[in-house]
Order: C-alpha cells, then sequence, then structure tokens
C-alpha cells in the first residue's frame, strides 16, 4: 500500500536523532512483554520462575513437550479453532460481497441506512444475545457442536466485512464499469476483468481481519463449547486453572495459541491497517 | 439513530437514476436488492431474533436452578437491575475502563504516529515491533499480563525493580503486588498495551495522507511546528482520531477476555459484559441476566446515536454515486 512508504520529503529537524532514538525506545518498550513470553517459553520452569529475571538462562523446548503432551492434548481446541475460523471467515465473504455489491456498485435505494443497520448490530453488545443463543443451543442438542460457533462468528463479523468491502468496492472506477457496460460485458466478465483487480488486495484484508477475531473470540465459545469443540482461547483458559501454575509453559501456550494471528498479521500488516480502518484510510 | 443516517443519505437522494416505468423497474429493483439480501436475512436472524427473545425474558422470572417458576414477572428484574449495587458498579466500572483505555491509547497512538511519521533508520522494523501487542490473542495477552509482568514473585515488573536497585546496591527494592493494589489499572494498562498499536497505525495512515506541499508551503511561509501541528495537522487527523475512538470504544465497551483473566471480576473490576456473564453462567437467573443485558443495549444505543452523530462526518464525504 503506497500510504506507508515514507513520502515525507526530508526536513531538517533539530531533534531528529533523539527523537529517532525515542521511538525505538517506545517501540522496543511495546514488543517487550511479547519477547518476553517468547523467550521464558524457551526456559526451564526454574529459570522463569526467578527473581530478578534469569534473561541469560539456557534455553530449552521442555515447555512446547510438556505443552503437547499434556494430559489434555491441544490439538483438538488448535483444529477446532482454525475450523471454526477459516469456515466463517469463508461464509462472511460468501455473505458480503454480493451485499456490499448491492449497497457500492449499483447502489439500492437508501443505501447508507442499510449500512447503518450492518453497524449498528456491531453496537448490539454481544452478551444480549448469548441467553437466548445458548437456550436455542440446548432445545436443538446444538451445545458443543462448532457449527454453532461458526454461525455466531459469521454474524460477528459480518456487519465490518460489509463496510470493508464497501468502501473497497467503492474504489473501482465509475468510468471503467461504465465502458464495460457499454462494450456489453457479462456481470462475471465485469467482475474477473474490472472488479476483481482493484478489490482483491481489500477482500484479502477482509479475510485476514475475520480470521483474527474469530480466532480470537472467547466469551461465546466459554459459553457455547465444553469438551469437543472447545476452541484454543477456552483451552487457554482452562489449562492455566488445571495444570496450575507452570509459566514457561504457559508461555509456550500462549505463543502458539497467538502464533497463527501473528505470522498473518505479520505478512500482511499493511492490508492490516487498510482492513481495520474499514477501507476509510486510502 | 435513523436521523443521522439520513443525514448521511441525503445527497443520495438528487444522484438517484432515471427509473424506467413500472414492471420493468420493478424487476430492476429486485435486482439490485437480491444481491443484499442473504446477508440482511442471516444477520436479521442471527442478532435481531435473539435481541427479541432476549427482551421477552426480561419480562420473566426464570432461573434454570428453579424451573417450577417460571412465569411472568412485570418490570421486576428491571427494578432489581437498576437498584442492585453491584449493577451500578459495573456501569461505573464500564465507562471508566472504556474511556481509560480509548483515551490513553489514543494520545499515545498519535505521539507515536507522529514519531514514525519521521524518515529514520530502522522505521520498518519499530512499525513492525509496534504491531506485535496488537496480534497476541488476547486471553493469551491476559494471561502473559497477570502470571508473566504483574506477578509479584517472579513477575517482569518487580524483577525489573529487583534487578534496577540491585544495580543500586540496594537488596530491598520495592515489590508491589500490582494487580490487588490496583486491579482497574492493571486491566487497563494491559488494554492500552494491546489497543495503542491500533490507534497508531490509523493515524499513521491519517497523518501520511496529508497533503504535504501546503505543509511545506506554510513551513516557508515560516510557520512554526507546533503551529502547523495544531492548525493543519490535527484537523486532518480529525476523522482518523474519530474513527479510532469510535472502533476502540466498539470492542472495548465488551472487554470480557481481561476481565475474565486478570481479576475474574474481583476487587471493583467487574465490567458490564463480565456480570451479565455471571448473573447467566454462574447464578443461572435468566430473567435477571436478559433485564441487564437490555438495559446495556439500550444505553449503547444512546451513546452510539450520540457518538455517530459527532463522527458522522466520516461519512460526509462517503457519497454514494
Amino acid at each position: 500500500m503506497s500510504t506507508l512508504t515514507p513520502t515525507a520529503p526530508r526536513r531538517r529537524d533539530r531533534g531528529g536523532p533523539w527523537l529517532s532514538l525515542l521511538a525505538w525506545v517506545v517501540g522496543i518498550l511495546f514488543v517487550l512483554p511479547v519477547l518476553w513470553m517468547v523467550l521464558t517459553s524457551f526456559h526451564s520452569e526454574a529459570d522463569a520462575a526467578t527473581n530478578p529475571p534469569a534473561v541469560l538462562a539456557p534455553l530449552t523446548l521442555e515447555g512446547y513437550r510438556e505443552f503437547f503432551s499434556g494430559a489434555a492434548s491441544p490439538w483438538p481446541p488448535l483444529l477446532n479453532s482454525l475450523t471454526a475460523s477459516i469456515l466463517s471467515t469463508a461464509l462472511v465473504l460468501l455473505l458480503a460481497f454480493p451485499a456490499a455489491y448491492a449497497l457500492s456498485i449499483k447502489p439500492v435505494r437508501k443505501w447508507t441506512d442499510v449500512l447503518f443497520f450492518f453497524l449498528s448490530t456491531k453496537m448490539l453488545p454481544v452478551v444480549a444475545g448469548l441467553l437466548p443463543l445458548y437456550l436455542f443451543a440446548q432445545y436443538a442438542g446444538l451445545l458443543d457442536n462448532i457449527w454453532l460457533l461458526i454461525v455466531f462468528y459469521t454474524s460477528m463479523n459480518l456487519p465490518i466485512a460489509v463496510w470493508m468491502m464497501h468502501s473497497f468496492l467503492s474504489e473501482v472506477p465509475v468510468e471503467m464499469l461504465e465502458a464495460a457496460s457499454m462494450d456489453g460485458a457479462s456481470l462475471a466478465r465485469t467482475l474477473r476483468s474490472v472488479i476483481a483487480p482493484v478489490v482483491l488486495p481489500g477482500l484479502a484484508a477482509t479475510a485476514l481481519i475475520c480470521f483474527i477475531f474469530s480466532w480470537n473470540e472467547l466469551l461465546f465459545a466459554r459459553v457455547l463449547t465444553a469438551t469437543v469443540a472447545e476452541t484454543s482461547p477456552v483451552f487457554l483458559t482452562s489449562f492455566v486453572t488445571s495444570q496450575g501454575l507452570f509459566l514457561a509453559q504457559l508461555c509456550a501456550a500462549a505463543f502458539v495459541v497467538s502464533l497463527p494471528v501473528l505470522v498473518a498479521g505479520f505478512a500482511a500488516q499493511d492490508k492490516l491497517v487498510q482492513g481495520l480502518s474499514l477501507g476509510s484510510v486510502k | 439513530m435513523t436521523s443521522v443516517a439520513e443525514k448521511a443519505g441525503e445527497g443520495q437522494v438528487g444522484s438517484a437514476p432515471a427509473r424506467p416505468p413500472g414492471a420493468a423497474r420493478r424487476a430492476a429493483g429486485w435486482s439490485r436488492r437480491a444481491p443484499l439480501l442473504p446477508a440482511l436475512v442471516f444477520m436479521i436472524i442471527v442478532t435481531q431474533l435473539p435481541f427479541v427473545v432476549t427482551l421477552v425474558i426480561s419480562f420473566m422470572d426464570w432461573n434454570a436452578y428453579y424451573p417450577d417458576e417460571r412465569g411472568f414477572a412485570g418490570f421486576d428484574n428491571f427494578r432489581r437491575v437498576f437498584t442492585d449495587v453491584n449493577m451500578r458498579d459495573a456501569v461505573a466500572t464500564t465507562i471508566l475502563l472504556t474511556v481509560g483505555v480509548v483515551l490513553i491509547s489514543l494520545i499515545l497512538g498519535l505521539g507515536i504516529a507522529l514519531l514514525l511519521d519521521r524518515k529514520f533508520r530502522g522505521r520498518g522494523a519499530v512499525r513492525t515491533m509496534m504491531i506485535a501487542p496488537f496480534l497476541v490473542v488476547p486471553v493469551a495477552a491476559a494471561l502473559l499480563w497477570k502470571h508473566a509482568l504483574y506477578n509479584p514473585e517472579y513477575g517482569l515488573f518487580n524483577g525489573a525493580l529487583t534487578w534496577i536497585w540491585g544495580v543500586f546496591g540496594s537488596d530491598n527494592p520495592p515489590q508491589p503486588d500490582w494487580i490487588s493494589t490496583m486491579p482497574l489499572w492493571a486491566i487497563i494498562f494491559s488494554l492500552v498495551w494491546q489497543w495503542t498499536p491500533f490507534m497508531m497505525l490509523i493515524l499513521l495512515a491519517g497523518l501520511q495522507s496529508r497533503p504535504l506541499d501546503v505543509v511545506e508551503a506554510a513551513r516557508i511561509d515560516g510557520a512554526g511546528t507546533w503551529q502547523i501541528f495544531r492548525s493543519m495537522t490535527l484537523p486532518h487527523l480529525r476523522r482518523y482520531l474519530e474513527l479510532g475512538a469510535l472502533l476502540g470504544s466498539i470492542y472495548v465497551v465488551q472487554t470480557f477476555d481481561a476481565v475474565f483473566t486478570i481479576t475474574s471480576g474481583g476487587l471493583g473490576t467487574a465490567n458490564l459484559p463480565y456480570t451479565i456473564y455471571q448473573i447467566f453462567y454462574q447464578a443461572h437467573d435468566y430473567g435477571r441476566a436478559s433485564a441487564a443485558a437490555v438495559v446495556v443495549v439500550i444505553a449503547t444505543i444512546i451513546i452510539a446515536t450520540f457518538a455517530l452523530r459527532t463522527v458522522s462526518s466520516l461519512f460526509r464525504e462517503d457519497s454514494g454515486r
């Protein structure tokens, strides 16, 4: 994305070096807890729980070995999180794209009202729907079922996705759409050769954000799942209470669960910015 | 909320395309609306319908522990919600938590964005470091803060204090118990750490979309750095500040993970989502939980309407085709 490449011409800053140093210090302060988590996860339990901290203690994979070979395997929750996040993201895109299309390329009347409706559902505190969904799940025998989470995560991310897709689609130049219809291009062809090139990066950003929010969700997963459909955030919380406190193991667990998001987020930093600001930042 | 929406939609009326008559028009209308319907129907079923059910249950006596006593309760649940001290405390906590986190992370984010708006060696690296907190799964972050940083015996903070005091030859460093002495601030700090990067990213993008020729012209005319910031940068950033505050509030109001993990709602840190979770999940008082949820929704709508009115500048430029 072009907005994040340096555009400012060099100017004469007197405090230049100091401000740069300050920026570095702030950056390091912010990343420090994450680095500390990673470092601790590679320490032995004895070295992890020392005061003052044993920064230079020998590294070991003990914490990870214990985490993966524990009484409760982390694999099912990790797979559940992956399933719920990927499937709900796919569902979101499937529903959001046509909706955003109807709101921006050939807008229906009162399209701003519809857009506001979508955003307003996001302002409904999720706890307001918690009980009915729980009761419904109980009656329908869907408690501890991953599909219920998928449906809920879809509704959780759909408004944001519609908003993001709408602003990305609005960037498709009108002249190109007119030219395409003048040439008698079919809808499929217009989508493929006019809309797709402009919108694909936005689609990727939307998908990434939906994935992250689904992967992170705790409240509903905690209430609606138990042992079978448990997701990784729920596993993390129960992990601490059932194991007592093993700091190195806890850091290993926290790192493993955060890894997919960290990798995806770092890989697509620029997309993330664009997406998180609902595309209004261009 | 509709009034704001209508205002935002005004620009649309004049530019409505000329309509073909009768049946053709209706068909065209439906072909425009059709792609919208699946998403709309889905959202109504999954978010609005449950809320209606919540509304109904809020007027019922319904405790899962006493299933036989289910019945109509009138406004009893609401009366209990409004007279409940815990509930009032939860409201205050929610406001303090949300305003505190959003304000502090906006200000910090603005400062850092200004630092990163300059060219310097390793700018990309610093930005990448800054993003990291936002990418740690919230529960994992809360656990990290609680156990690896705040822990009074071997947490990093007290460890660092021990180390610094040791450097100066003292073996009597202060070792505060962070979470029990300042529980709400402990949560606020961890959330500020998670949200500052988000604010920073939005504001940085805003800074970099500034028209630089104007800034350069002002500089040549002899305007100082502060003057340029006050009268050019800040007005330009207004949209981005509003966007950050709006999105931040929507998410921070609903904070559950940090409260649940760091203090389990103890020590006066129970916010509304956590309190409702407790009434529902531990007390199994469905009626009261629903009434509390309804009150929260109404309060949110009121606040959101005001918020949207002030941030409507976000949508003014967003006029249609």
